[in-house]
């Protein structure tokens, strides 16, 4: 199973049938197998894997950590929740250590990212503060090296 | 003037270059090529021996170490043998760390062979070993692998080349380029014709950890093996350290006393802060390897099944990251396929004849690439193959 995750983690649009040879199962085998990991809730779904820098220049992601006071009911889920709603968000984590929340956004510009917090998340009652921080420049997404200058150093030929 | 021709040996002007070679100025020439002609890992090193090696450095370890090697390492690489073959060797005297498997090659043939030796050549095999029974004076006697055997030494082939002159088998498994392996029955086989003889046997296990079908086995582990046996291994391959330059090699030490002394007046010491890193990895990167090890596995499935599908007749091998399909069905030869092959579609691969005379007809594959890159080359090779239809 790992070794299928891995795969698809890398390239998910490797068909059945190549997953099949890589892995040495049959074809029903792997489709069985993909089968079980959604039913399971492990594969959520299969996305491409973008660098928003190359479409769109001034394109901005930032990841904001929030404070934020727990609900007596439900803790940070509602909250959480609450903010997972927004298209901009992209991710969203509930996190151990010095701030609870952390919430990854993308947005056309700083303009946009810093509206986007100062007046829907900082909205939010619970939310006693923002700390906002801009991407410079990505190396590595999903376990996927992007922009960096991995050129194979090896020769084209040797024994 | 000088004139050269008066003072170079003439054992050296008369040795061949590698096949290899003219195959790699013909590659260098054209731009955008995607090869699959490499013969080491596209993994890094794993971070935790180049931290070793940094390490090293920042204490200050920049001086020879003893002439046979560290003997933290030497202790480490014993354990090594008693966990993967199960034999054991002693750290102080049958054990030799080398500048690559490389030199553990040349310092043991240069050990056994004299003027005039026959030495048992097991081919398609790694470039090196013919050049330094030549340079020895050895005879060079090849025996042929055949496809139909997997690449494998059968005994009756090594019987019928056996003469009273040969003193030195090269047992090449698992192999490069073919990416055959023997296994024990295999060799039990073959220690079979030995065992009676007075014939050393060098035994080359460079590829060892790439085995893909259960375990490896060593000549060495067969009964009455070990004293008549050199193992060579290094970290080249199974750690993805080729810059390193590091191998090492084991035998009985009234054999290993004698190599040593080749390595000390050549060498002195292999490079001390690839030793301090190779301590690390025995120690601490079995995960490391199973890991590469389980990605060259599913790149070797897939290349061997695209190859077939593609037409062209490729055995499933068990070691090294090689496949060897045979393009007979092409009716071209080795040399002519890759020189097409590269200059219609850009993709290097070697011809089986770089290995010796009985590569014609195949031609060596690397995979260790990427699966993309593999896809990508294995794309332009089906619409190769369908151009010259
Ligand atoms: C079969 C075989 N033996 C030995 C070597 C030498 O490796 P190194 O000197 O890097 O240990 C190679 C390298 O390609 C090889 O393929």
């Amino acid at each position: 199973m790992n070794s299928l995750i891995k795969l698809l983690k890398t390239n998910a649009r490797l068909t059945n049938a190549e997953l099949a040879v890589m892995l040495g199962k049959t074809e029903q085998e792997v489709a069985e197998d993909i089968k079980k990991l959604e039913c399971d809730g492990v594969i959520k779904g299969y996305s491409a894997i973008i660098d928003e820098s190359a479409i769109d220049t001034n394109s901005v992601y930032a990841f904001i950590e929030l404070k934020v006071t727990p609900q007596s009911q439900s803790g940070f889920d509602e909250i959480a929740n609450e903010i997972s709603q927004y298209e901009q968000v992209e991710s969203v984590k509930l996190m151990s250590g010095a701030y609870d929340i952390s919430v990854a956004v993308t947005g056309g510009n700083i303009r946009d990212v810093s509206q986007f917090v100062s007046q829907k998340l900082a909205a939010i009652d619970a939310v006693q503060s923002t700390a906002t921080h801009f991407v410079l420049k990505s190396y590595k997404d999903n376990g996927i090296i992007i922009n960096g200058d991995e050129t194979d150093e090896r020769g084209m030929i040797s024994p | 003037m000088i004139d050269y021709d008066k003072v170079l040996s003439k054992t050296a002007v008369e040795m061949k270059p590698s096949g290899i070679r003219k195959f790699f100025d013909i590659a260098q020439t054209i731009e955008g090529v995607i090869s699959l002609g490499v013969g080491e890992p596209d993994f890094k090193t794993p971070w935790k021996i180049r931290q070793a090696a940094i390490d090293s450095l920042e204490k200050g370890k920049t001086v020879y170490t003893a002439n046979a090697g560290l003997i933290e390492l030497r202790k480490e690489i014993s354990k090594y043998f008693e966990r993967t073959i199960n034999i054991k060797y002693a750290p102080e005297e049958e054990i030799v760390v080398t500048v690559g498997g490389s030199e553990a090659i040349d310092i043991s043939i240069r050990t056994i062979v004299e003027p005039g030796d026959e030495v048992l050549i097991v081919e398609p095999c790694f470039v090196c070993y013919s050049p330094i029974v030549s340079l020895s004076g050895g005879v060079p006697v090849v025996i042929e692998t055949k496809a139909e055997n997997e690449f494998r030494l059968m005994p009756e082939e090594l019987k019928a080349k056996i003469t009273d002159k040969t003193k030195l088998l090269i047992l090449p498994y698992p192999n490069n380029p073919t990416g055959a392996i023997m296994e024990r029955e295999n060799l039990e086989a073959i220690a079979e014709v030995l065992r009676d003889t007075n014939i050393m046997v060098i035994s080359d296990e460079i590829y060892s950890e790439l085995t893909y079908s259960g375990e490896h086995c060593s000549i060495a582990e067969i009964d009455g093996m070990k004293e008549r046996t050199i193992v060579i291994n290094g970290f080249s391959k199974s750690f993805a350290m080729t810059g390193w330059r590091l191998g090492f090699m084991a035998g009985p030490k009234d054999v290993i006393k004698h190599c040593l002394k080749l390595h000390q007046y050549a060498i002195m010491s292999s490079p001390t802060t690839s030793q301090y890193a190779a301590v690390v990895a025995l120690q601490s990167c079995e995960k490391d390897i199973e890991k590469m090890r389980n990605e060259y596995n599913m790149r070797r499935r897939y290349i061997v099944d695209a190859f077939n599908k593609l037409g062209l007749d490729c055995f499933a091998p068990q070691g090294a990251f090689y496949v060897f399909p045979c393009i007979k069905s092409t009716g071209m030869t080795s040399d002519d396929f890759c020189e097409k092959l590269i200059f219609s579609k850009k993709v290097a691969v070697v011809p089986g004849t770089a290995f010796g005379k009985s590569g014609e007809g195949f031609v060596r594959v690397s995979y260790a690439y990427s699966i993309n890159h593999l896809q990508e080359a294995v794309k332009r090779i089906a619409e190769f193959l369908e151009e010259i239809k």
